[in-house]
């Protein structure tokens, strides 16, 4: 299958688009991140996806896909050399699919609850939640790893995809609420797989480390054109975004990073 | 192939029904399990504990819950009948972004629309009308979603294609018109005529009395 002619419309923040940079990574495949803001509303991504006007967007020759696990299940597809992302087994591959909806419908929302949450019962409700959908998640984990490390058996897969891109957005989320949301006590392997996921090659180089993005949220979030506090946190978060770019380089060096401020404030695309 | 249960509602699910047009698309025998849904059986328990709804398929003792990925399912198990996804990636992607756009955009919008009064009602009904525009342009010069054959994506489409008329019409409030969706209002005549979906269609008298009550 040719690879020349591939590009994700997204951004670098986006847990959503790293799906699809972890399933290209995963296939070796080449492709040009070509970064942008959907709030913008940018021309383009009206152009390949009319109905959502969302990223991730795949472009694939004359070909363009919507939809992150859509996307995942297509370069699975598409790509047939290369590991497989989804299990063999009709079985597996099915319940892969479930416990990827589940983190899309359940799990994925809560982080935007707990943004809305407005004091420290409004909170504490959404914590609950947190810990219901994590303890079925350790089920899912033991079901599905089978004893290995990952959702996948001894490598990443589908589902280490679909939840793993989350992880460090729910470790922000426990920084910034100082609390512990995937807790080691209550489900022990689910963390103990987020912990490894990060020792994965192909995650390591897609996923920023949650700490240096707790700075690059903070950044954003404490914006001030006028203050020397806003220069200063934009120094540091520059310097740590050149850090990051060595540390977590995208395929070849294909990849723009662009300021995108919008974007530290993460919502949903 | 080995056993095939479904366990499936009293016959007025739109998502069981998906799952029977598969299983019937397929040849499949199976057993059907009714279940009350306000009554729920150790064996919806014991294979759905995440959602507890149905429908529920259990191939071999083992459980698959959510209509569609049940329906992909089936078509992954059972090869030797008619695909119900397309074989190309490219159109299986594309299946599956209407199949989940049916799911997302429509199904709620329109119940809503109909079953919703006031203000959520007339949101829901400007969010339907955009949502059927699309779908609208997408069945545009073709017999089926899936093409001259019954495929995923008419699966997905059965709410639209057959419980929302009749929901439309217990409740007065009329989505889709000839008028205004000539492409997709000849869609549904099709699908509601053809011989096959005719026969796994629940009862348009039941299904009024379930809605009159709603």
């Amino acid at each position: 299958m040719a690879t020349s002619g591939v590009k994700v419309l997204g951004a670098r923040q986006s847990p959503f688009v790293n799906r699809v940079v972890m399933a290209l990574e995963m296939k070796s495949i080449d492709y040009e991140l070509v970064e942008m803001n959907p709030r913008l509303k940018p021309e383009l991504l009206i152009k390949t996806n009319p109905v959502h006007k969302k990223i991730p967007v795949l472009i694939h020759g004359d070909r363009t896909i919507c939809e992150s696990l859509i996307i995942v299940q297509y370069i699975d597809d598409a790509w047939t050399n290369g590991p497989s992302i989804l299990p063999p087994h009709p079985y597996d591959r099915a319940t892969a699919r479930f416990w990827a909806a589940f983190v899309d419908d359940k799990l994925v929302p809560l982080l935007g609850q707990l943004r809305e949450a407005e004091g420290e019962e409004a909170k504490e409700l959404v914590f609950k939640k947190f810990s219901e959908a994590f303890m079925q998640l350790e089920e899912a984990f033991i079901n599905c790893s089978k004893g290995k490390a990952f959702f996948g058996g001894d490598s990443v897969g589908y589902l280490d995809i679909a939840l793993g891109s989350f992880v460090g957005y729910i470790r922000v989320a426990e920084m910034m609420n100082e609390t512990k949301l995937l807790d080691e006590t209550k489900t022990p392997r689910l963390d103990g797989w987020a912990e490894r996921l990060y020792s994965d090659n192909i995650v390591k180089d897609v996923l920023m480390d949650p700490q240096l993005l707790l700075v690059q949220l903070q950044s954003g979030f404490r914006h001030s054109r006028s203050s020397r506090r806003h220069r200063e946190t934009r120094v540091e978060a520059r310097s740590l975004r050149g850090n990051m770019k060595e540390q977590c380089c995208w395929r070849r060096g294909l990849c723009e990073m662009q300021q995108i401020e919008g974007l530290f404030l993460w919502r949903e695309p | 192939m080995g056993e095939v249960k479904l366990l499936g509602g009293l016959g007025f699910s739109p998502y069981v029904n998906r799952v029977e047009m598969a299983l019937k698309l397929k040849g499949v025998e199976y057993e059907p399990i009714a279940e009350d849904v306000k009554n729920k059986s150790p064996l919806l328990l014991q294979h759905n504990p995440v959602h507890k709804k149905v429908p529920v398929l259990i191939h071999n003792g083992k459980g698959i819950a959510e209509s569609l990925i049940i329906v992909e399912y089936i078509d992954q198990v059972w090869q030797e009948g008619p695909p119900i996804l397309p074989k190309d990636p490219y159109q299986r992607a594309m299946t599956r972004f209407w199949a989940k756009f049916i799911d997302e955009k429509c199904i709620i919008a329109t119940w809503k629309a109909c079953c919703s009064t006031g203000e959520e009602q007339e949101k829901s009904k400007e969010e339907s009308m955009e949502a059927l525009k699309f779908l609208e342009d997408e069945i545009k010069g073709k017999k089926f979603f899936g093409g001259e054959n019954i495929g995923f994506v008419d699966i997905a489409a059965n709410f639209i294609g057959y419980w929302l008329p009749i929901i439309s019409e217990v409740k007065g409030v009329q989505l889709i018109t000839e008028e205004k969706f000539p492409n997709l209002w000849r869609w549904m005549n099709d699908y509601c005529n053809d011989n096959f979906v005719k026969g796994i269609l629940p009862s348009k008298d039941a299904l009024v009395e379930r809605f009159k009550s709603k």
